[in-house]
């Protein structure tokens, strides 16, 4: 898993049968002190509460596709949760 | 399976059920001389390990399922060991 900060969401008008409903969010992948790292992705909203300004978590792969019901849905990334605080141990730069 | 240091934790209150009650920890990759690299991946823990410890860590999916027992489980990243020295 990495973190994630949500910028933003996407609403699609047609989608695979299994993934109706599924919150869809924009996700800009942060490195581990906590900075922008590469593109923005979309990434299934397992939560289903996460929302733009929130960090989070997300699962890539197979396991992504796991997280929703039916998980046999062509999913590659998917929140898993929602960050409350990251404690940084002594020491480790944030 | 890799190797790596705990540089934080990651409380959360929303979350997959999944991961209702498992402790996930921040770990940074490391060279088996114990010096950081830039990357780093939110792992489970199974073993107990705390911030500055160094690690091992699966990254595969079926067998960090199996490490929870379970079946359908979303996780592929679990720490499975506390390193002590790499010689």
């Amino acid at each position: 898993m990495l973190l994630g900060k949500v910028i933003g969401t996407v609403v699609p008008c047609v989608v695979y049968e299994g993934l109706r409903g599924v919150p869809m969010l924009l996700v800009q992948p942060l490195d581990k002190k906590g900075k922008k790292k590469g593109a923005p992705i979309v990434a299934a909203d397992a939560t289903r509460m996460a929302g733009p300004g929130e960090t989070v978590y997300y699962e890539g792969g197979r396991e992504a596709a796991l997280t929703l019901d039916p998980w046999f849905v062509p999913v590659d990334h998917a929140i898993v949760g929602i960050v409350d605080t990251v404690h940084h141990a002594a020491g480790a730069k944030r | 399976m890799i190797l790596g240091r705990v540089i934080g934790d990651i409380t959360s209150t929303i979350n997959h059920p999944f991961y209702d009650g498992k402790k996930i920890l921040i770990v940074e990759r490391t060279q088996p001389s114990g010096a950081a690299m830039p990357d780093y991946l939110i792992a489970v823990d199974s073993v107990g390990a705390g911030p500055g410890e160094r690690v091992l860590v699966l990254d595969e999916g079926t067998g960090a399922r199996q490490v929870f027992g379970s079946k359908d489980g979303p996780v592929r990243s679990v720490i499975v060991g506390i390193i002590d020295a790499v010689k």
